[in-house]
């Protein structure tokens, strides 16, 4: 089927209702599942980092298998920052990550970005590797394998102390999630915005008509790792512990997954996917914990097959069709 | 006679052994209408990539308005006034028409780096957009996906994003090439309005469009220029007939 054949010219500004229902069922599940705030915030932490993947690969068309670089960069700043160094203020903890992440973003994108397609693919995938080599070796600072112990958080603002059952960790997340949302939003509706579509849709005609492009992809890379940081910090922070697997492949490979289930290029793939994905990861994991994986293959192979654009592509394609082809 | 704004020197290249550009030289000056003609494989476009930056040379001098632009990047060539069209559309297949042309006006007006003004709020870039598609007859259009338009009107697209740069000096890879000739008229027409300022470069193989558009041509074969004059004395320059126009020299020159 073909995709519509109307859109707007360039999109609008203005909110859509639809896009007020994520934050809805974020705040609805607050109080109607308030056994489930601990899985709630990781879901919330994967939507900010699948966020952050999107608006490399979705966006700017950069294909990634190691974001979980960027994303244990934020987990083990922040986490060292308090175990290590008392520094245990959670929102300074949070921009200090950000900033970490984002210098290491820039470092690394500045050499990757100038290869294209598998050679790419397999820089990312390398940078994660030693990265995560590099936490396993310095285990003084890291804990190695066995995770970094000792992390704690003062109170947030110094107002609401992190509970035992997640609240103040699902709202925390939430909130943070907001903020770096709007900026993406923004970010992605400006001409830079544009510009990073333009890439994604032919580099070569970029090139012709005066696009750096490597400078814009670079700064693209560079914002999303300093999203894809938050992200590993907040989860360092709500969980007061680092784990090795914040720099790990299959981290990189989950969160691709989530992204592609959800649909790129959208902001709100990311909204759709993590949620979908972690759901039935520990609703499959109870049914079947040998086989939840199955499960979710079989889904990943579904939507690929049925739904190539993601599950809001096909919402856009059946749904939102007459709509936009109204004048 | 003023000065050229592009002028190309000697200008070599070669892969290996295969010279694909050997010792060109030609100039454009305000107004020109040029085209550049020869068989397959003879190295125009090459000679466009040269020009446009995307090919390094391995001799020879570019000049751009008077600078020597020779080691310069793609990109600054462009902001100097320099556009190019592809022989093969070259489009942001997923974006509206509309987006296209507005790519190229946002990087030309240098807000293409701005990350905090929402693309909407551009509405003289969108304006601009607007009366450029008008100015192509592509405004009917404006609001579909590239991908989903009929190739000859993708044509369109491909020459309206290069003038969307309001380039001082455009090279036309093939602007009609692939277009039925039923509706090559539009592209012909959108390339005879053409500011008359604008100094023009066209690659062509069919000789009624040489003819029509042309005040010079240049015979390009192997790599180097075998002729440049007029396009009477070119079309009837027994040479040029014998490499390019081969059997059917007669029927095309004998028009003129």
């Amino acid at each position: 089927m073909e995709q519509p054949a109307y859109r707007n010219p360039l999109r609008t500004g203005a909110v859509r209702p639809t896009e007020l229902l994520p934050w809805l069922a974020a705040a609805l599940g607050f109080f109607l599942f308030p056994d489930y705030l601990q899985l709630g915030s990781q879901i919330l932490i994967m939507v900010l980092f699948a966020m952050s993947l999107d608006l490399i690969l979705g966006y700017a068309g950069i294909v990634s298998l190691g974001h979980a670089a960027l994303f244990g960069t934020g987990a083990y700043t922040a986490g060292i920052l308090s175990a290590h160094l008392g520094w245990s203020e959670p929102l300074s903890g949070l921009v200090i990550a950000g900033l970490v992440a984002g210098v290491v973003g820039f470092v690394c994108g500045a050499v990757i970005l100038y290869t294209r397609g598998l050679t790419l693919l397999m820089l990312t995938l390398a940078v994660t590797i030693l990265l995560q080599e590099l936490a396993n070796e310095q285990e003084h600072w890291t804990g190695g394998d066995d995770g970094l112990q000792g992390v704690v958080m003062e109170p947030l603002l110094g107002l609401f102390e992190f509970d035992l059952y997640g609240q103040t960790a699902y709202l925390y997340a939430l909130a943070v999630l907001f903020v770096v949302f709007v900026a993406a939003r923004t970010i992605v509706g400006s001409s830079f915005g544009q510009s990073l579509r333009g890439i994604r849709e032919n580099e070569r005609r970029m090139h012709a008509i005066g696009c750096p492009v490597y400078r814009q992809m670079l700064r693209a890379y560079t914002i999303a790792a300093v999203m894809a940081g938050i992200a590993g910090a907040l989860l360092a922070q709500t969980t007061e512990f680092v784990a090795l697997d914040v720099l790990s492949f299959e981290r990189s490979g989950d969160v691709m997954i989530m992204l592609i289930l959800g649909g790129t290029g959208r902001l709100y793939g990311a909204f759709i996917g993590a949620p979908v994905y972690m759901i039935l990861q520990d609703q499959l994991a109870r049914l079947s914990p040998e086989y939840w994986l199955f499960g979710i293959g079989a889904l990943l192979v579904a939507t690929i097959l049925y739904a190539p654009e993601g599950m809001l592509g096909l919402a856009e394609r059946y749904g939102v069709r007459a709509r936009r082809e109204a004048p | 006679m003023s000065e050229p704004l592009l002028e190309v020197r000697n200008l070599c290249k070669s892969f290996g052994a295969l010279v694909v550009a050997d010792e060109v030289s030609l100039a454009l000056r305000p107004g020109a209408r040029h085209a550049l003609i020869g068989p397959n494989g003879a190295g125009k476009t090459t000679l466009v990539n040269l020009i446009t930056g995307t090919v390094e040379p391995s001799g020879g001098v570019i000049l751009l308005g008077g600078h020597d632009v020779t080691r310069w990047s793609q990109a600054r060539r462009v902001k100097h006034g320099l556009a190019r069209t592809f022989q093969i559309n070259t489009l942001f297949r997923g974006l509206s028409v509309l987006e296209n042309v507005c790519m190229a006006i946002s990087e030309r007006r240098a807000v293409a780096a701005k990350l905090w003004q929402r693309a909407d709020a551009r509405a003289d870039v969108i304006a601009e957009g607007m009366e450029l598609l008008e100015s192509v007859k592509l405004d009917g259009d404006a609001r579909r996906l590239v991908r989903e338009l009929p190739y000859g009107r993708q044509r369109l697209v491909e020459l309206a994003i290069a003038l969307g740069l309001r380039p001082t000096v455009l090279l036309l890879d093939e602007p009609a090439a692939g277009v039925p000739s039923a509706e090559s008229h539009v592209l012909l027409e959108a390339v005879e309005a053409l500011p008359e300022s604008m100094a023009v470069l066209m690659i062509e193989h069919d000789m009624d469009i040489v003819f029509r558009f042309a005040q010079r041509v240049t015979v390009l074969v192997q790599g180097a220029i075998l002729t440049e004059g007029a396009p009477a004395e070119v079309g009837g320059d027994p040479r040029v007939q014998e490499v390019y126009l081969g059997e059917n020299a007669e029927l095309h020159g004998g028009r003129r």
